[in-house]
């Protein structure tokens, strides 16, 4: 991902974990599955520093399919901008008790659509 | 069914071992994603949007209730419970780990099944009429022919990398069940119209996706022993000439479309020209013996008709409705063919839990000789079922939540995963199968609109073959939102076409409504005994426009 396509900040760095393919969220250290606990970057100098986390943890072999993606804070949590990452983030909008929105229900009632 | 030889065995567990070793590497740093991508995906797993995803093959959609129990252990101890029936009569799990890949292959190789070319650039999983060997208007079972074409196309060399993906179905009943004009290839049975001979018509360049077009006939007639001959002529062609510069311009439909059909038989004619006779006496022997496994099951000598189908029906109104969509005449008297909806209403069309999975297989044991299919409809078959045992058959199914009565109405919509789980999707679609299986949910009115296919698709790649759906609908994004076109008058079936765009894109909220006035407008015009689709090729896709606009000016209010 260069600098210039990289979205405004606020933004959260998600993944899927290459072990498992499940969704998994930057935190200053290492991953988590807990969207909440999410490092979000409010400038774009932090924006960049999550892209090369990104790439570092490609190369480490943690992740896959890295990405930055914009949110809205909501209730202090970051929520996708756009409805691609929100359903990664949640889980399949069809089958509330599978994905993230199971998992972390307070969560996605703040974040949900 | 076809058993596995000792090849075949030899071949899937061999590869299942590469493939250990190769997420081994994987995990192990030796492989990095790019390398390993391929290999994964040639082993049919894909990363979706929030996990891997295994694709497994179901060739032309036969099953037997031993691998559908297995299939069941699958879900329970490596996802979450259930899958997912394809398009392609394919199974697929959203949930798998890739560390566990390896051992779930070591699982479907112990029931003669596997992810071959479920994926890639290679002749994809061959599909078939799903009442194949059964159907009472069989000229003939195309299952061996599929089954040759499986083994043919299993790691051809030649064919092993193609300009793009590469989709063939077989047919042998008069009608079309399996989508022939879809398909990049087609195999038809058919008998010689003077000589009453059977051989084979061969169709191309059919396809959905970005650019939709309708297949040709390209191999009026190749008489037995001329098939493989012919299709290799079909695939030189194209994997000698087919482009490979642009991937959207790759599959087989484009050079069909850009040389013409005249254009292409001739370079068809000439490379069979080139290669020699055409007739091989291997063909016609392996097919011999492949048929053997496919060899007519021992049917019971029973009446035609059933007394007690008939009490039951008469006493039963539920059942009587459920029976007049489900069955299709079978070629054995006193037999039917069932098919059992994977679309009950409000859930997503094609899931189906372990839990059914394993009643069903023990309901296949007991009524259908141990056997069943996959429908490209995303339902399931049960091709040996005695008329006498329909009716406790029918019950069964319903403590199954297996017993809705829709096959071919309105609510049973054909609908890929979309965005709920691909991550190549650009909307939704189980959700709008879902809303508008709601808003048609009554029985009596499913039935009085008659047959009627709306197919839906999360993206341009049209694996919900939303073109060839009476009503199709394709989900795209529009200004950071899900937005739906709505297209009318396609047809899946022999007279196959690709449906008319109505006008601009709707929101998920307006869709289900926006599809009620076209069958309102239907309901108003049609004439006694015409199907919806009749009306609509009747009048014209530009009348029912009118129908369509009074939603997308109410969307403008
Ligand atoms: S049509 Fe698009 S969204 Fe649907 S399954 Fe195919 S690729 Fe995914």
């Amino acid at each position: 991902m260069t600098a210039a396509s990289l979205p405004p900040p606020p933004a959260i760095l998600i993944a899927n974990d290459l072990l498992d393919g499940d969704v998994v969220f930057r935190k200053s250290d290492g991953w988590t599955r807990d969207p909440r606990a999410a490092f979000i970057a409010y400038t774009s100098d932090e924006t960049q520093a999550l892209a090369l986390v990104a790439r570092e943890a490609e190369a480490r072999r943690e992740v896959v399919e890295a990405s930055i993606v914009d949110v809205d804070i909501r209730d202090g949590a970051p929520a996708p901008r756009h409805f691609r990452e929100r359903f990664k983030t949640l889980g399949p909008s069809v089958r509330p008790d599978l994905g993230k929105q199971a998992q972390f229900p307070d969560y996605a009632r703040a974040a949900g659509a | 069914m076809y058993r596995y030889d000792e090849f075949d065995e030899r071949f899937v567990r061999e590869r299942v071992a590469q493939f250990r070793d190769q997420v081994q590497r994987r995990i192990d740093g030796a492989l990095t994603e790019e390398e390993f991508r391929p290999l994964r995906l040639q082993n049919g797993l894909y990363l979706q949007l929030h996990a891997y995803m295994l694709r497994i093959a179901v060739p032309y959609g036969v099953l037997s209730s031993r691998q559908l129990r297995a299939l069941a252990t699958i879900a329970d101890r490596y996802d979450r419970g259930y899958g997912h029936f394809t398009t392609r009569q394919n199974l697929q799990f959203n949930w798998p780990k890739l560390r566990d890949a390896p051992d779930i292959l070591e699982l479907l190789a112990d029931v003669q099944m596997h992810t071959i070319q479920t994926s890639g650039n290679c002749i994809r999983n061959t599909t078939a009429d799903q009442f194949a060997g059964v159907a009472a208007d069989e000229i003939e079972d195309p299952r061996p022919v599929a089954e040759l074409i499986r083994q043919w196309s299993s790691l051809h060399p030649e064919f092993a990398f193609l300009p793009r993906k590469f989709k063939i179905a077989v047919n042998g009943a008069t009608e079309d069940r399996a989508v022939l004009k879809a398909h990049d290839v087609a195999v038809r049975i058919i008998r010689h119209a003077e000589t009453g001979e059977t051989g084979y018509q061969i169709l191309a360049g059919g396809g959905l996706g970005r650019t939709p077009m309708i297949g040709k006939i390209v191999v009026d007639f190749a008489p037995k022993g001329h098939l493989l001959s012919h299709l290799e002529a079909v695939m030189r062609v194209y994997n000698a000439q087919g482009r490979r510069d642009n991937k959207y311009k790759a599959r087989i439909k484009i050079l069909v479309h850009e040389i013409g059909l005249p254009e292409f038989k001739a370079r068809i004619a000439a490379e069979l020209e080139a290669e020699g006779p055409s007739f091989r006496q291997e063909e016609v022997d392996e097919l011999a013996r492949i048929a053997t496994f496919f060899a007519r099951k021992e049917y019971e000598t029973l009446a035609p008709h059933s007394r007690p189908y008939e009490r039951a029906r008469a006493a039963n109104r539920d059942f009587a409705q459920w029976a007049d969509t489900a069955l299709f005449a079978h070629k054995a008297d006193g037999y039917a063919i069932v098919t059992v909806s994977l679309k009950p209403i409000g859930g997503p069309p094609g899931d189906m839990t372990s839990d059914q999975m394993r009643a069903f297989a023990d309901l296949a044991d007991r009524y259908s000789l141990g056997e069943l299919r996959v429908s490209h409809a995303q339902n399931l078959v049960l091709p040996h079922v005695k008329k006498d045992d329909l009716f406790a058959l029918w019950r069964a199914l319903g403590e199954h939540g297996l017993s809705t009565a829709n096959v071919g109405l309105i609510t049973d919509i054909i609908a890929c995963p979309g965005l709920d789980y691909c991550a190549l999707a650009t909307a939704r679609s189980i959700p709008i199968a879902q809303a508008i299986a709601q808003r048609f949910a009554d029985p009596a009115r499913q039935h009085d609109i008659g047959p009627l296919n709306i197919k839906i698709s999360g993206c341009i790649n049209a694996c919900g073959h939303h073109h060839v759906g009476h009503i199709g609908i394709l989900g795209l994004e529009k200004s950071g939102r899900e937005s739906y076109q709505i297209t009318l008058g396609g047809d899946a079936s022999w007279n196959a076409a690709i449906g008319e765009l109505l006008g601009p894109g709707l929101t998920a909220d307006e869709t289900p409504a926006a599809i009620e006035r076209l069958v309102d407008f239907y309901l108003a015009h049609r004439l006694s005994g015409e199907t919806f689709i009749e009306t609509v090729k009747r009048l014209g896709a530009g009348a029912f426009k009118g129908a369509f606009a009074g939603v997308s000016r109410h969307e403008a209010a």
